[in-house]
């Protein structure tokens, strides 16, 4: 590959620049029906628990974690004690420890940046908006608002989600009949099959589903995303060059 | 609504993002100290395939049939149409008809 921008790639200096909002939130748009569907099944949800619209909002908007705060309601306390909600806290951590990864593999982008746009712009990491962005600078891609443009208009539609599935409780109590339990899924395997870059990329994908499925099966919780996904990352550094 | 906002949730909701914050920022910070060899780049760039398949082939394979097949048509249309927007929907309203029939799962 001898194009001029090809070394340059996956180095390009972050900057800002509006044309990139648009494209950022076409790419984030896939996700956008699925946010919706689980948001509002996770309205529901919080109406059953006796939570009250306006604590299920401000959960939306400073948690932010939408898989961690089903798992979280579903599991509430009756009575919220210190140490139940320092079990909570460990729940939580243990779900969204994957955003650590995350936010780690977007420091070569970010990390160009100052500090007071970078932090912040973090805050914004989600499965889907990361792995838009992910794609996005694999092609070259080094405008921060592509991220960050998508990143808001997600955050604003999940902050919006919950307030009909919590008015509608008693139709969408059950999301997998729906098939709301497959929007990450789905869209996680499509977004694998352009990143298939031949066999000896894959390995450590299969590293990772190995170790994923073993901890999945041994380990209560949520420990085999991290796990999983750490062995298949240090597996690619143990590789030899390529 | 007696209680709109009880303060004992308030707390515990503060908790959850300190931590889910401490996750976001923590990766990007730590990263700060870490210099980008190839062997780091290597593992950044095996990063994204390896939280996909670590994250959702536990929950396909403990799903069954219905969660499987769903999958399994999302990536067809990947392949076919290289559109996320039908694979998504094409997920989803698989694993809804399925399970409309009365497959479990």
């Amino acid at each position: 590959m001898t194009s001029p921008h090809r070394p340059d790639q996956l180095h390009a200096s972050a900057y800002w620049s509006g044309e990139a909002i648009v494209p950022g939130i076409y790419a984030i748009a896939p996700m956008l029906p699925g946010t919706l569907a689980f948001g509002l099944a996770f309205g529901a949800l919080c109406a059953q628990k006796k939570f009250s619209l306006a604590e299920v909002e401000v959960m939306m908007a400073i948690v932010y974690g939408g898989l961690s705060q089903f798992v979280a309601v579903q599991s509430w306390p009756d009575q919220l004690t210190i140490s139940s909600i320092a079990t909570l806290a460990l729940l939580i951590t243990t779900v969204n420890i994957r955003f650590a990864l995350m936010s780690a593999s977007l420091r070569p982008w970010f990390g160009t940046l100052p500090p007071w746009q970078a932090y912040p712009s973090m805050l914004l990491v989600t499965d889907g908006g990361w792995l838009a962005a992910m794609r996005y600078r694999e092609h070259g891609g080094a405008n921060a608002w592509f991220f960050v443009g998508g990143g808001i208009v997600l955050y604003v539609v999940w902050l919006l989600s919950s307030i009909p599935g919590f008015l509608l409780a008693e139709q969408l109590s059950d999301p997998k009949k729906y098939g709301v339990d497959l929007v990450m899924p789905a869209f996680y395997a499509a977004m694998l099959v352009p990143a298939w870059k031949g066999v000896g990329r894959a390995v450590p994908w299969v590293i990772a589903g190995a170790v994923a499925l073993l901890v999945y099966y041994t380990v209560p919780g949520y420990w085999f995303i991290i796990l999983g996904a750490v062995a298949g990352s240090v597996s690619a550094g143990l590789m030899p060059d390529d | 609504m007696t209680e709109m906002l009880r303060p004992e949730v308030m707390f515990a909701f503060v908790v959850m993002m300190a931590v889910t914050v401490a996750s976001r920022l923590g990766g990007f910070w730590l990263m700060r100290y870490v210099t980008i060899t190839p062997r780091v780049r290597r593992m950044l760039e095996a990063l994204p395939g390896s939280i996909i398949v670590a994250a959702a082939l536990p929950v396909a394979v403990d799903g069954g049939v219905v969660v499987v097949g769903a999958i399994v048509a999302a990536m067809i249309v990947t392949v076919v149409r290289r559109n996320d927007f039908i694979a998504v929907f094409t997920g989803m309203a698989v694993a809804a008809l399925a399970r409309a029939a009365g497959l479990g799962g």
